[in-house]
This record gives structure tokens, sequence and C-alpha cells, in this order.
């Protein structure tokens, strides 16, 4: 690099881009073995799925058995069950999640007191900070029979009831509680789309003598159409996650009928029930559906909304 | 906005200001109802009284707590884990994110890189065989189960990839030009002007570690190698046991642990204190990290 010709600092800086290369090689690398031994060498365990798995044989000395698990999974009257109840809750928390946080969204950007609207958003995103371990007994402490819901119903002379040991209302207190957990945590993405609207539009409209109501459903709503419909297409592959830290702080027996999840299903059999190959592919076969609903769901997004995922 | 100043304008403003406070409310009281129980007396709590103010006010749980070893003990295992997997997080993020921002004619190999990422990122071993690698590699019970899973975060990896491809080029040509190397080029342009997005992954990085409890659950076959969100879920209420038994009354009587309600709210406060700390920030940079993550193409 001292050298004075010329040509020096060329050569220099070629040399210096190899190095530069080399770098970026390495600097990859550590990450990279952190991947290669906790994501890659777990896809390579899904061999188990088509094993008879015994742990003191491990995965090269255990015995083949083909697609044994997979037709013994599809012939247990559980698994729909269990599928069927995680698509309802999913989806069930996509769909009134997103409703509640963009009412609340518009709502809020109506409040012109900006110390109250900035105390309302404090609280509101704290549920989302909190862990389910806490919030499930927060739950439980609304929900139970003596619990605040029940004393208020008893107030109005209604009968009690045991919504956590009950089939009927387990489901919709799980949807409940997350749309409570998080709705305000979801409305920061709406209100930025919000505040993205020409608020010339408003004005024009307010000349007019259009009604607040008109102004949200032809102006605000259609304004937002584009983020609400993004973050729809990519929660699609989220239908497959029933939630587990929810579902197992709050699930017992009596309610597995409606309660019970693909995650809490394999977590009690597979690995408590050390039914480990059935686990694995009970497991494999969620991980596949879910890989095809993010491809498509990313598709779609790029078709429809000129945006991606990744 | 809502304009005006005739009568049903005032009332869709007062509905509006209703609903909205009232939605606060629904958030803060229960979680406030936490905080009266860890604050009443046990027999208070057992017979279900205590609602938004203390019953027989008493900081006895908060005294009993002081006692308890394994609830340190968990406690401090999960500041361990926090501050190791910050770390590692952080530094595993900005080696990976600058090089994978550079474009494909300054680095070849960064596609591919960057499709073994996103496959990780889509695609899962599953729990079991992701239990049986890690049993394999000897890591249940101690601490390093709790930080290596997860060291890679790819979707904090994303974000501040993107972020340092906003990076304005001559900054970077300024520093090639005196000389530096890449790490320097990292450490010393890339990493100042990162600031708020770096608080945002790290952010997510304490407050996931914080708040998890599958991987202590899974992992740890001894209760005091527990993570603190592990050891308070191990000490709830048995469910099965207070759905069977109809009232909570009669559960209460059955479960020795559940007489300490309130000695378990207040396990619940006291573990929520490190995240209501940081919660000014939290309110600060998630709000800007899922507005960035979310929509940046």
């Amino acid at each position: 690099m001292a050298e004075n010709n010329l040509e020096a600092p060329i050569r220099g800086r070629k040399k210096d881009k190899k190095k530069a290369k080399l770098t970026y090689h390495a600097m990859l690398a550590p990450g990279m073995i952190f991947l290669l031994i906790f994501s890659f060498a777990p896809m390579f365990g899904i061999v188990m799925a088509f094993q008879d798995f015994v742990p003191a044989k491990g995965f090269f000395g255990s015995e083949f058995v083909g697609l044994e698990h997979f037709k013994y999974m599809f012939n247990l009257p559980d698994i729909g069950k269990v599928f069927r109840n995680t698509i309802v809750i999913a989806l069930g928390k996509i769909i009134f999640g997103t409703l509640l946080a963009i009412v609340f969204a518009i709502l809020l950007n109506e409040i012109r007191l900006k110390f109250l609207k900035k105390s309302v958003q404090t609280v509101v995103y704290l549920p989302h900070f909190l862990s389910w371990v806490v919030l499930s007994t927060v739950v439980i402490n609304l929900f139970n029979l003596d619990g605040t819901v029940n004393q208020i119903m008893d107030f109005f002379g209604l009968e009690k009831i045991n919504f956590l040991g009950s089939n009927t209302w387990f489901q919709p207190l799980l949807i409940g509680s997350d749309v409570w957990k998080e709705f305000g945590f979801n409305s920061v993405i709406y209100l930025a789309a919000i505040a993205s609207v020409d608020p010339g539009l408003h004005e024009a409209a307010g000349m007019d003598g259009a009604s607040w109501w008109r102004r949200v459903w032809h102006i605000t709503l259609p304004g937002m159409l584009p983020i609400i419909l993004l973050l729809a297409i990519l929660s699609l592959p989220s239908v497959l996650d029933g939630g587990f830290d929810q579902v197992y702080n709050l699930y017992s027996p009596i309610v597995y009928e409606t309660g019970d999840t693909i995650d809490t299903y394999v977590y009690r059999n597979g690995l408590v029930g050390r039914d480990y190959s059935f686990g694995a592919a009970v497991g494999l076969f969620k991980s596949i559906i879910g890989l095809i609903l993010i491809l498509s769901a990313n598709n779609i997004a790029k078709k429809y909304t000129e945006r991606k995922l990744f | 906005m809502i304009q005006g100043n005739n009568l049903s304008t005032k009332i869709g403003k007062f509905i509006i200001y209703f609903i909205v406070i009232s939605l606060g409310l629904v958030c803060l009281l229960p979680l406030w109802n936490i905080v009266a129980i860890s604050f009443s007396s046990g027999e208070a709590v057992a017979a279900n009284l205590v609602g938004l103010k203390p019953v027989n006010f008493s900081t006895k749980a908060y005294e009993m707590i002081m006692e308890d070893a394994q609830f340190w003990r968990s406690f401090s295992i999960s500041v361990q884990r926090v501050v190791i997997a910050l770390a590692l997080n952080l530094i595993l993020i900005v080696l990976m994110a600058y090089p994978l921002s550079k474009t494909k004619r300054e680095f070849k190999s960064r596609n591919i890189y960057m499709n073994i990422i996103i496959f990780a990122m889509l695609f899962s071993g599953g729990l079991i065989p992701t239990f049986i690698v890690i049993r394999n590699l000897n890591l249940l019970d101690t601490i390093w189960v709790l930080v290596l899973p997860g060291a890679v975060p790819i979707f904090s990896v994303i974000l501040i990839m993107n972020f340092f491809v906003g990076v304005p080029k001559s900054l970077e040509e300024a520093a090639i030009i005196d000389g530096a190397s890449p790490l320097q080029i990292l450490f010393k342009v890339y990493i100042p002007v990162s600031l708020p997005a770096l608080a945002t992954v790290a952010l997510f990085s304490i407050v996931g570690n914080w708040n998890d409890f599958m991987t202590g659950l899974i992992y740890m076959t001894q209760v005091s190698n527990y993570p603190i969100m592990t050891y308070i879920q191990s000490l709830t209420i048995d469910i099965a046991e207070l759905v069977r038994s109809g009232t909570n009354s009669d559960a209460l009587q059955n479960i020795a642990e559940v007489q300490n309600r309130n000695l378990n709210a207040a396990k619940i406060v006291i573990s929520t204190i490190p995240l209501l700390l940081i919660y000014p920030f939290l309110q600060r940079y998630f709000v800007t990290g899922i507005v960035v993550g979310s929509v940046k193409e």
C-alpha cells in the first residue's frame, strides 16, 4: 500500500475486496453454525417420523417403518379434532383480533386529548408484553366459577357458567382472551395506516357535508385497505398455531374436546408420553402444511399488494 | 375527525370517548386485580373478596417471597439467561446482517446464505426432533439450552439487514478509502447509525427470553433449573382440579399451595417488574420495530 506508483492502490483495492469477501464469510460462519446445529440438525432428525425411534439406538440405529406413523395418525379420530380445533381457534383470533384492532385504531384516532390518548395507549399495549403464564392467572381469576365475571352474572340473576370447564365456552374464552391481549398492540400498525391517509380528502368530504360514518367508510377504511389485506394474507400461515403458551396454561382434560391443539397434542403425546416418532410425524405434517401456507401467502401478497414477507 | 357542534356530534364524541376509555380499563383493571390480591390477606383472597382494593392490607406475601430460595434462584437464572442471550443475539445479528446487506455484486454468495436463512425461518424440524438433538448434545438442565437454540433470531437479522441496506453508501466508501476493514466499517459506521433499530431487536430479545416458559418446561428436568416463568407456571392453580371440583373455594381446600394465591400473585408482580422498568423503551422501540418490520418490502 505504501508503494508510490499509480497501479498499487488499484491492485491493493482488489486484494482488499477479496479479503473483504473472506471476512463476509467469516462473519456469517458463527450464525450459520448455530442454525446448522439447532435448525438443520432437527430437520435431519425428521427421519425419526419414518422410524420406530428408540433413543438408545439413535437416528442411525432405529428401525425404519415407512409411513406407519402417518397411517396411524390419519386413522385416529383425535387428529381431525385437533386440527379442527387449532384452525377454529387460530382463525377466530385472527378475525376478531383484526376487527377489534381496526375499530380501536379508528376510534383512538378521534381522541384529541393528548394526555388521554397516550395513557390509553400505554395501558392497552401492556398485555402484549406479558407472558401467558402471568395472563392465564388473570383469566382464571376472572372466569372461574367464583370469579369476577360469574359474580357479576350472579348479581344480575344469571346462571353461573364454568367457562374453563365448558366445551361450549372454552374456544370463545381462548379467542376472547387473546384478542384482549393483542388488540391494543395490533392497532399500532393500523394507526400508522390511518395517519398516512391524505387529510385533504377528509376536509373535502367534510365541506360536502359527509357525516363521520360516511367518511370512515369511504375514506379511512379504503385508505387502510392495503395494510389490512397485507396483514390478513400474511397471517394465513398462523392458522395452524393455536398458541401453545395460552392453551397450555388454560386447558384441562375436560376441555381437550375443544381446546386441544396440534402443539399441545404433540407435547402431551410425543414428549410427555414419549411416543417420539408419532409426535415427530404429527409435527412434520404440521410443518409441511405450514410451509405450503407461508409460500402461498407470500405469493399472494407479492401478486396483489406488491409487498412480500421475504 | 368529528367536527361541528350540534347535538349528534356531541353524542358521537361522547360515545367514542366512552368506548376508548372502557377498552383501556378492560386492559388495566384485570392486571390491577393481581396487584390488589398480592397485597391482601390469604383469607380474603380465598373468599374472593378482593377486587381493585387490597382487603386486609398485608405485605406478608412479599415477606415470604424474600425467604423463598427457589424463587430467587429462578429469578437469577432468568436474569443470567437474558444477559447471555442478549449479548449473543446482538453479536450474531450484526455479524450476519452486515454481509447480507451487501448486493449480489458486492458479495456473490449473499443470496445462497439468504435462502438458507429464510428456509430455516419457514421450516422447522418440530418439537420432538429438536428435543432429541438437544438431548443428544447433553444440553438438558444447563443454562445454555435456554440461550443457544434461539441464538440466531432470524426475523431480527432480516430487520437489521433491511436497516443496513438503507445506510448511505457514501459513509462506507469514505471508510474504505481510509483503509477500514469490513469489521471496522460495521462497528464504526453501521452500528452507530443503527442504534434505534438495534434497540428494537435488543428489546425483542429481552422480552422474549424473560417471558418464555416453554423452553424451561421442555428442557429442564429439575425444578431447581427452571427459569422464572416456568417456575411460576409450575405453581399456579391446578386448573384440572379447579374445573372438576366446581367451585374455586372447594378446590382451594384441596390444594395446599393454592391457599397462597396472594403469594403467587406477589410472585407474578415481582416477575413483571423488570418488564415494567423497560416498558417506556418497549413502547417507543417496539412500535417502530413493528411498523418497520411488517411494512418493509
